[in-house]
């Protein structure tokens, strides 16, 4: 998968060649329905009235939330690159002992759904909790609030700073070395070098990283909702509850807003990458006594992101059994809910996503880009406002299926289409448009070439696109909890309803299932991208 | 012209006549002969209208091996594709047996009975060797594809690497298997997509050798596509010299070599000077000393007094003497290129003309300082009229 293939010829051959008519059909369909929940939810807010919506949009708790989710966002982000870079650069550049186990530990955290996080967090730090109790002997009786901006902060910076960790890895992998031996010899010492020559190349890479970072806390409900700071998506998702649906419909808008906006600058900064891969990366950096320090920071960070998390499920195993509502007694169907749920979810994604990353990755023009850019709709829509808009939607002008699992697919396929078609259209390029074209010559018809030349050769990122989807949307909250039919219980919603109500022992088999089944995802990503831990 | 001893005009196909007589220009596009595969009439692509291929004529004969030779972006791959059907001219006709294929109706690839070669050899990665011969060989009985696909792996040399895959081939054997995959459907005509550019240096003149051979054994016939000159000279039975999306000359290696009908052909195929003379009876007179009219070929009488210039390569001029005492042509030497066994040097004459030569590595000839030339081609040179010369030469510099 590493080299892209556009045209064989010298020629660029590519750009006025007529789109195949049913594969076109195909992706606009699709296009066309992932765009409408949200069309749907700009419609709605069209509706509420432009007075109304000024005074909505201007109460100062709407500004407040705005606020907090921009300091939420930013800090997060800042936090997610102190950490992220240091330990990419300690993990390549560096002696750190141990390299290969920390490179792993490092990037687990992203195992780990922030929400089980938050919530063991908030079990263990609490006012209360676990580890208050330890200390109240010690006459400890106050330990810092971990609710709030601090605790959502600590929580999402935890888990997300491995998207920023493998990004700037990757590049500093890939980094020729030469560069810096000639900033070296250009009479740099290794800080300035640092700064003048590594940082401007692993930029575009932190940047891409921090992103999603920023995306992620941007879109995240469970934990500012387990940390009860009032962010976009927590208000969201309390308006919708009681009735505030004009209020949750702006806001929502204005979430979306946000994203588009972060998308918008992103796109704008990336243009001015100069940065050169490959080359010879030889040699590391020699930490001499700083190596313990530089450990003891990476043992903190899994400590805390790690550690903490799965000692309190498993504290809960043992306290699960002695729950006193029957009703809330862990099921098996559970799973197999989620299973269920999230097979549909994978398959319908993977069919969809076909027609789009064809066409995207191997014609260009302005159809074929239009449809792959609608496509990745699920990135700028976090789940809450989703599932707002496919409510809306759905008990208005699909009520046959507003209420049943067919919604529930399609909103989970929407989210997670970007995953299927970045997947696939990466699949696409790395198959040289000549094989097909040697089968056109070897007497196979254009179809009888995608069947037996490109399909067989593409099907590996078809199944790990399918699978990426799978374990995604085994983990998706918002979603699920405001689109699920009514007795539909899956393990996300189990853990979700443990936490309502208090009984946090009922969440701790739910939890370690899902631990178990990002586990899986965390492989599925490895293998994709090749990730070598050497 | 320089070839014939007709009314030189300016470059350009419609005024060529028949000369295949003497063995080294061709019409370009010959009348429906009982041996024409192939045809190209006026045949048109452009991009974004952007011409690649601009009104281009061909004929190709049944069993030859025709290589289309030109620069990167010439217009020769796409020339290629056009004929396998991979992509739709804008104008012109491709007729294959007489048959139309492009022009006032498509026919596809799969319906052309065209073999292809590809630059990267497009080996399906999935198939073993055997499997990748057999794909064009569908709707057949097994035991006759198994015969068929164990006839072409005797042919190419690889009958004990059948169940290999691409990957643990080396780069000779994958063109193998890739030229054995493209004959197996047995097709009217063999299209090759710069076979070697993806080979190691000697293994490029050790596969021409191979490929010129196996495509020899099976009759079939071929045509190539490269930018190497000395590849297009060594396999090809003819040669057509494409730019900018037409075709400069066509005709035998040697003949085109030779006799170039075109500056940017003479410059295209190996080093090339050209020096101003002025024809004066029985002598062109040059900044060389003067050369018996007799040894340019072809010069019309209708040239008299006029201008003219000379195509002189490298081995045409010698340094006589490192002075300039006694000599018909004195300049300095400007640079010195060592090409491995032979130097070639730039030597700017006293009219400022400049010159190329080429000697020995052992004969000692200082890299600057005033030099002596002699022209000692024995052989009849080329030549242009003077009004031809461009404005800028420098396109022309090898």
């Amino acid at each position: 998968m590493a080299t892209e293939h556009r045209t064989s010829a010298d020629d660029d051959a590519d750009e006025e060649t007529q789109l195949p008519l049913g594969v076109s059909i195909a992706a606009a369909a699709v296009s066309a329905a992932v765009l409408l929940p949200i069309l749907w939810l700009v419609k709605t807010g069209l509706d509420v009235g432009f007075s109304e919506a000024i005074a909505l949009l201007t109460r100062p708790t709407t500004l407040e939330v705005f606020v907090n989710t921009t300091v939420l966002v930013t800090l997060t982000t800042a936090a997610c690159v102190l950490i992220g870079v240091p330990l990419a650069y300690l993990t390549v550049r560096t002696d750190l002992p141990f390299r290969r186990f920390w490179t792993i530990v490092v990037s687990l955290p992203l195992v780990i759904p922030s929400y089980v996080g938050a919530f063991a967090f908030v079990s263990a730090f609490g006012p209360q909790g676990s580890f208050q109790r330890l200390l109240a002997p010690l006459g400890v009786e106050k330990i810092p609030e971990i609710y709030g901006l601090e605790g959502s902060i600590l929580i999402l910076t935890l888990y997300t700073y491995p998207y920023v960790y493998i990004t700037a890895r990757a590049s500093l992998k890939s980094m020729d070395t030469t560069l810096i031996d000639a900033a070296r010899t250009l009479e740099h010492d290794r800080w300035e070098t640092f700064k003048r020559v590594t940082l401007p190349q692993i930029r575009p890479a932190v940047a891409a990283g921090a992103l999603l970072s920023g995306l992620y806390a941007l879109a995240d409900f469970g934990t500012p909702s387990i940390m009860r700071y009032d962010v976009f998506t927590r208000v969201i998702f309390v308006e919708f509850g009681t009735f505030g649906r004009d209020t949750a419909t702006l806001l929502s808008l204005q979430l979306v807003a946000v994203t588009l906006f972060i998308l918008w600058l992103e796109a704008r900064v990336r243009g001015e990458e100069r940065t050169t891969a490959g080359g010879r990366s030889r040699g590391v950096v020699s930490l001499g006594k700083w190596r313990y320090l530089a450990m003891g920071f990476a043992a903190l960070v899994a400590g805390l992101a790690l550690v903490v998390p799965v000692v309190i499920l498993l504290s809960w195993l043992g306290t699960a059994s002695t729950a006193v509502n029957q009703s809330l007694a862990f099921q098996w169907s559970y799973v197999t809910n989620s299973v269920v749920v999230a097979a549909a979810a994978a398959a319908v994604a993977v069919v969809a996503g076909l027609p789009v990353a064809y066409l995207s990755a191997r014609y260009d023009g302005l159809l074929p880009t239009a449809f792959e850019r609608v496509s990745y709709i699920g990135y700028a829509v976090p789940g809450v406002v989703l599932g707002l808009a496919l409510v809306f939607f759905g008990s208005q002008y699909a009520t046959p299926i507003y209420q049943t699992l067919y919604l529930l697919v399609f909103a989970y396929v929407i989210r997670f289409l970007p995953q299927s078609v970045g997947s696939l259209r990466a699949s696409f390029l790395s198959v040289d448009p000549a094989l097909p074209e040697a089968a056109r010559t070897l007497g196979r018809t254009s179809v009888g070439a995608f069947r037996y030349v490109t399909l067989p050769l593409v099907a590996p990122g078809l199944f790990g696109g399918a699978a990426l989807v799978f374990l995604t949307t085994m983990k998706e909250l918002p979603a699920t909890l405001l689109l699920r039919p009514s007795g539909f219980t899956t393990l996300v919603t189990h853990i979700w309803t443990a936490y309502e109500s208090g009984y946090f022992g009922q969440a701790a088999v739910p939890a370690l299932v899902l631990l178990f089944v990002s586990g899986l995802s965390m492989l599925v990503i490895l293998r994709q991208e090749g990730y070598d831990v050497k | 012209m320089s070839n014939s001893t007709q009314t030189p005009v300016e470059s350009n196909a419609k005024y060529r006549t028949d000369t295949a007589s003497d063995g080294q220009t061709e019409p370009l596009t010959a009348g429906v002969g009982e041996d024409v595969v192939l045809e190209l009439d006026d045949l048109q692509k452009s991009y974004s209208s952007e011409p690649v291929v601009e009104g281009l004529s061909l004929s190709v004969r049944e069993g030859e091996i025709l290589t289309l030779l030109g620069p990167s972006g010439c217009g020769k791959t796409t020339t290629l594709r056009l004929i396998a059907g991979l992509e739709r001219p804008n104008g012109g006709a491709v007729r294959l047996n007489g048959r139309s294929v492009s022009g006032s109706t498509f026919v596809p690839p799969e319906e052309r009975g065209v073999g292809v070669v590809f630059q990267e050899f497009a080996l399906f990665p999935h198939l073993t060797a055997r499997e990748n011969i057999a794909f064009g060989l569908k709707d057949r009985p097994k035991d006759e594809v198994d015969q068929r696909v164990d006839e072409l792996l005797e042919l190419v040399d690889l009958a004990g690497q059948g169940d290999s895959y691409p990957d643990q081939l080396s780069g000779g054997q994958q063109q193998r298997v890739a030229l054995a995959r493209s004959l197996a459907p047995e097709p009217e005509i063999l299209l090759l997509d710069e076979p070697f550019s993806n080979l190691d240096v000697d293994l490029r003149v050790e596969m021409r050798e191979e490929v010129r051979q196996i495509i020899k054994e099976t009759g079939v016939t071929a045509i190539s596509v490269t930018h190497d000159q000395e590849e297009a000279l060594s396999i090809s039975d003819r040669v057509a010299v494409m730019n900018d999306g037409e075709i400069e000359q066509v005709g035998d290696p040697e003949g085109v070599f030779q006799h170039p009908e075109s500056r940017f052909v003479a410059a295209f195929l190996g080093y090339a000077s050209f020096i101003p003379g002025y024809v004066s009876g029985d002598v062109v007179e040059t900044d060389l000393g003067t050369v018996p009219r007799d040894q340019i070929h072809g010069l019309a009488p209708e040239y008299d007094r006029t201008r003219v210039d000379l195509l002189v390569r490298p081995d045409d001029v010698s340094v006589r003497r490192l002075d300039c005492e006694g000599v018909e042509a004195c300049g300095n030497v400007v640079a010195r290129r060592y090409l491995g066994p032979t130097f070639l040097y730039e030597v700017e004459l006293d009219t400022g003309e400049s010159v190329q030569c080429m000697h020995n590595h052992d004969e000692n000839i200082p890299d600057s300082g005033p030099v002596g030339l002699e022209l000692d081609a024995d052989h009849e040179l080329a030549w242009f009229p003077r009004e031809q010369r461009p404005e800028d030469d420098s396109r022309y510099s090898d």
